[in-house]
């Protein structure tokens, strides 16, 4: 049986609340030899470092070794060998490849061909799942649940992976979307699309401002990069408009949190760093947890494996 | 039932032999063994010869270009004596022309008429139009899956990108 991950779309709502509690157990006991013996292969086509860091922080502290090149530039790759041969060659090391690569689909083929599990760790701007379990087990640590709450989401929806990511894996949960972003990134009518066939609701908004958010109870933050747009007078028209500032927040619920994946640049000011809402560092963390799931889980590593493991530190 | 039957809809083809004198159409010879393919688009003809290599075919092959249609206006016919095809075959021509009828004659016999219809996953036929798929980069079989039978949407398995078949390209 093929444990790849290469996208969270197809997992079902039992498969993410399973590997939620998975993520609780190592939030509570990071640090365990419950990997000891095994190798892990971060092959990253594409230089990612903060991704890279999560999954060999999450290896390193389960007691796994840790092989692979974070840079492309040294791979036989660029001396025209096939994504196939450096897969098939990397699987006799390995029990299990992080692979990060530019091109869309790769992951879903790497998976196809290799005798060992592979874990998407992005491919182009197609998906990266181990961002979206992040996001809703942060989702889940800060409301208690998944179900049935408000999700915001601003900034860059047409090019952002994570935000449709997210979208799709919420549809299990009964959420209710709010689109905030200029024209020229709007949510696409795809995942609109997606939204009314599964019954999802969703608003879209023009303005960003205090009233708007006030019914909040996830604000997803992206980034609007400059290179998105065709038209730069737009940018600098809209760059702004979209910026969290710290008095939007005076009608937010208590309950409301930040997230962004991270890096920020221009998105949220950074007085609200100190705020009890921004919760963007924390779910950064989340990634080591959510990544330890997700690696056991694809070496076939069960929940009850977790809660019985006598390897804690 | 008599092969002639199929093209009922077009200009009546003459047998060979038949009528003496100077025919106005063109003869074409009823087929003992082998494949129609009738109600082909006109602009779609090229691309069906080719996506069945009919330029390396040794057998007797007959094409009628621009025919009178009473239901499509003008169609395309291929008569191909001595061949049948394979599914997979089929599957190419649901591709570039989703209405065609298929005739399968044995013995100058119709023993078979049918259209061809779009299979749920075109697998090395269709070529992925995103130039950052991975299909696109490593020596490997393209695979789609049929999301809209209706408008001829077809997703990507890799890449997950959705195009019309109104415009794909083939491999």
């Amino acid at each position: 049986m093929n444990r790849s991950l290469v996208t969270i779309a197809e997992h079902s709502r039992e498969k993410i609340e399973y590997l939620i509690r998975m993520a609780q157990e190592f939030e509570r006991h990071p640090n365990r030899l419950l990997l000891q013996g095994r190798i892990v292969a971060t092959l990253f086509f594409e230089p990612s470092t903060r991704t890279r860091l999560s999954f060999e922080t999450a290896a390193n502290r389960l007691g796994a070794r840790v092989i692979g090149f974070a840079d492309p530039k040294v791979t036989s790759g660029t001396k025209g060998e096939t994504l196939k041969d450096t897969i098939m060659m990397v699987s006799n090391y390995a029990d299990v490849i992080v692979m990060r690569h530019y091109l869309e689909g790769a992951a879903r083929y790497a998976s196809e061909i290799a005798p060992v599990p592979i874990i998407n760790a992005g491919d182009g701007a197609n998906q990266h799942p181990s961002q979206t379990m992040l996001d809703l087990y942060t989702i889940y640590q800060t409301q208690g649940t998944l179900d049935n709450l408000n999700i915001y989401m601003v900034g860059d929806l047409k090019y952002g992976r994570t935000v449709h990511s997210l979208l799709m894996a919420m549809r299990h949960f009964h959420p209710t979307f709010h689109f905030i972003a200029p024209d020229e990134l709007a949510m696409p009518e795809l995942y609109k699309e997606y939204c009314r066939e599964h019954g999802i609701k969703y608003v879209e908004h023009q303005d960003f401002d205090a009233d708007v958010i006030a019914r909040a109870d996830i604000l997803y933050m992206t980034r609007v990069q400059r290179e998105r747009f065709t038209d730069l007078m737009e940018y600098e028209r809209v760059k702004d408009r979209y910026l969290l500032k710290l008095d939007m927040l005076a009608k937010a619920k208590d309950n409301m949190r930040i997230l962004h994946p991270l890096p920020r640049v221009n998105e949220i000011e950074y007085s609200i760093d100190d705020d009890p809402h921004a919760y963007y560092f924390q779910q950064a963390r989340n990634g080591l947890y959510a990544r330890q799931a997700i690696i056991c889980d694809t070496l076939g590593i069960t929940l009850d494996d977790i809660q019985r493991d006598k390897t804690i530190i | 039932m008599n092969n002639h039957n199929i093209t009922n809809d077009s200009t009546p083809l003459p047998r060979e032999g038949q009528g003496g004198g100077v025919s106005r159409s063109l003869i074409v010879s009823a087929l003992d063994h082998g494949t129609v393919i009738d109600h082909i688009p006109c602009d779609r003809l090229f691309e069906v010869i080719n996506l069945l290599h009919l330029d390396q075919m040794t057998s007797k092959v007959t094409i009628g270009f621009n025919l009178k249609s009473n239901k499509m206006g003008t169609k395309s016919i291929i008569k191909i004596a001595d061949k049948f095809f394979t599914d997979e075959e089929l599957n190419q021509l649901s591709v570039v022309a989703p209405d065609v009828t298929l005739v399968i004659i044995r013995d100058y016999e119709v023993v078979e008429k049918r259209p061809v219809s779009l299979p749920a996953e075109l697998r090395g036929i269709v070529h992925c139009d995103n130039p950052k798929c991975i299909t696109n980069n490593e020596p490997m079989q393209t695979l789609f899956h049929v999301v809209d039978k209706r408008h001829g949407t077809i997703r990507c398995h890799y890449c997950n990108h959705e195009q019309e078949l109104k415009q794909v390209k083939l491999v």
